[in-house]
């Protein structure tokens, strides 16, 4: 009976250590969530200030009557300058859409080709793909812009589509993810007769969706946060998108100005962030087939 | 684990008086129709500028003139009289060696405790929002780093009684670099905390359960003897991701070029020699200094990391 009493207290003594370490180490990660999180919530919120709540100092946190006037400004005031913020959205839009299409169908293709038909020198490939994976991209900016040139595709869309849809992550996450379709699978589609083109359109592209899901999250951030490409690429101010807008009016600071950069700086921000909510499941269950052997 | 070596019998039903062509194409046929769109725009997009690259580094390109062979002129130049260069390299070591290993292990750390927290996906979003709110960013960078008194950081220091006067952040070299660096850690938990998470979700439960009963102790010991030779492979993932971004890194605060060129990096030098003065041929030095350092260092990662069981299996297939 005595030693069963010791026992239980022990027991006891140790749940409460557990909790209070588990509440410290709640509430250090409560904290740290805080502090990552804040930045972005100012910035998203500043996009429904009032002009008076813009300007005040010191500055408030949350809004307190919220507004879309910021947008209206953005939209229409800037309307007026040589090219109309809508032009850039339009630029921006196309030109992701494109790219994640692009990288989408390649990538898928390419992959489902090297894990399951027979690629000739497809190992020396597969190393190529991976050493693409192991420098900046800033390596081939120079050369990359001399062949834009040379291939005309210098101030046009496609200098900012085609050269970023053959990824060298994507090809290698389609390959990874692709491994895991059962072979059986195919040959059972074959035997019934089932052409290549729709194995690879009814069986390994509903098996690859959550890859593909992945790769559309990766490909939207990358292309619609990318300032640095159409501002090399591109010298027509109407072709440009829309970080490039955004370094624009951040740069000429006019405080009229602060509302409609606020909420452009939400329109950047925003779509990436609910794309990735959106397609957070998929990307989980993808990324665990992105480790390298 | 997945071998290749099924691959082979395929093409044995076929006759052997078919020419090697029609052999050649049932075999590989399909899969370089499938494989063709991404190789045409890998080659054109990715190999040919690296090895572009690495032909213009030994001319003085300019865009105007024809291109002159000029030998290792250009590396000369770059390591003996460049001193914006060596700043760029410092800095990329300065800026890329602290914010880079301090963001892998955040990632790693973070993704740890979060997997074996309540609210995963609330967390996960939250850690990795930053690294993808992208160039909105520079609102609230503007606002707290501001340079007049009404800026968040010197209002607080002032009231603090601090400093008298305002600092001006954005022109001050004493503080462009070390407030990139916190810009970059603080949008550090990217990709690889993404595929930490993964890796982390899918470890093998009776590993630790067998752990526990060989005499595992507390968790540091799982995390060391169980936990990470699981996730070896991502842990090598997010390493390559790590060399490739900071050794890549852009200041974002601060303008280009900098004052004084002082958070001047690699990235930004080719830019600078690349876009601002047109010597093609120099930036292409320059591109291939940052090429061979990243490629180099993520081959080292990768000799150190990788579970090397290619070997075993090449030879198996050699001798049979």
């Amino acid at each position: 009976m005595v030693e069963k009493g010791i026992k239980i207290k022990i027991r006891h003594r140790d749940a409460v250590r557990l909790n209070f370490s588990k509440i410290l180490l709640y509430a250090a990660m409560i904290g740290l969530a805080c502090i990552m999180a804040l930045p972005l919530v100012y910035v998203l919120g500043t996009a429904f200030k009032p002009i008076d709540e813009l300007l005040k100092f010191p500055p408030v946190f949350f809004v307190k009557k919220p507004t879309l006037s910021n947008f209206s400004q953005l939209f229409l005031a800037l309307d007026s300058s040589t090219v109309p913020f809508l032009r850039y959205l339009f630029n921006s839009v196309l030109v992701t859409a494109l790219a994640v299409l692009g990288t989408i169908v390649v990538a898928t293709m390419g992959g489902y080709a090297m894990s399951k038909l027979t690629v000739p020198f497809s190992k020396v490939l597969f190393t190529l793909v991976i050493i693409a994976m192991t420098f900046p991209g800033n390596v081939i900016q120079i050369p990359l812009y001399m062949i834009i040139k040379w291939l005309g595709l210098y101030n046009t869309y496609a200098a900012l589509i085609v050269p970023k849809i053959a990824g060298a992550y994507g090809m290698f996450l389609m390959k990874q993810f692709c491994d895991q379709l059962p072979k059986p699978l195919l040959e059972a589609a074959r035997i019934d007769g089932a052409g290549e083109f729709s194995i690879y359109m009814k069986i390994a592209l509903p098996f690859l969706r959550p890859a593909w899901a992945t790769l559309l999250v990766f490909t939207f951030t990358a292309c619609w946060n990318d300032g640095a490409a159409s501002l090399i690429y591109i010298s027509d101010q109407s072709l440009r998108l829309l970080p490039v807008m955004l370094t624009a009016i951040s740069e000429n600071t006019n405080l009229a100005r602060a509302g409609a950069l606020a909420a452009a700086s939400f329109i950047i921000m925003a779509p990436s962030l609910i794309i990735f909510i959106l397609q957070q499941r998929r990307v989980m269950a993808t990324m665990a087939h992105s480790g390298i052997k | 684990m997945k071998t290749s070596t099924i691959k082979a019998p395929a093409t044995k039903a076929s006759s052997p008086k078919k020419s090697w062509i029609k052999r050649w194409i049932q075999k590989y046929g399909m899969g370089s129709l499938f494989f063709m769109p991404f190789f045409i725009l890998f080659v054109l997009f990715t190999i040919v500028p690296v090895l572009i690259g690495m032909a213009m580094s030994f001319t003085n390109y300019d865009m105007l003139m024809t291109p002159k062979f000029i030998g290792l002129d250009n590396y000369k130049n770059l390591f003996i009289f460049d001193e914006n260069f060596a700043k760029a390299l410092q800095n990329t070591f300065i800026i890329g060696g602290i914010a880079g290993p301090v963001g892998y292990l955040a990632s790693f750390l973070f993704a740890w405790i979060i997997n074996n927290m309540k609210m995963k996906k609330l967390f996960t979003v939250i850690f990795y929002a930053p690294s993808i709110a992208g160039s909105g960013m520079v609102v609230i960078w503007d606002y707290l780093f501001s340079g007049d008194r009404y800026g968040f950081i010197n209002n607080l220091l002032i009231n603090a009684g601090l400093i008298q006067s305002p600092i001006i952040w954005n022109a001050d070299t004493d503080f462009i670099v070390p407030i990139n660096i916190l810009i970059l850690v603080w949008g550090s938990m990217g990709t690889g905390f993404l595929v930490f998470m993964a890796g982390l979700q899918n470890l093998d439960p009776q590993l630790s359960e067998s752990g526990r009963i060989d005499g595992i102790r507390n968790v540091f010991q799982e995390l060391w003897f169980i936990t990470l030779p699981q996730v070896k492979p991502q842990l090598l993932y997010g390493a390559i991701n790590t060399i490739v971004v900071s050794l890549g890194v852009f200041p974002s605060f601060g303008g280009f070029p900098s004052p004084n060129y002082v958070a001047h990096t690699l990235a930004a030098h080719i830019q600078d020699y690349g876009f601002l003065r047109f010597e093609m041929g120099y930036a292409s030095a320059v591109s291939m200094v940052l090429f061979f350092l990243s490629f180099g260092l993520g081959q080292v990662v990768i000799r150190l990391l990788s579970e090397r069981e290619e070997k075993p299996v090449r030879k198996r297939r050699a001798r049979g």
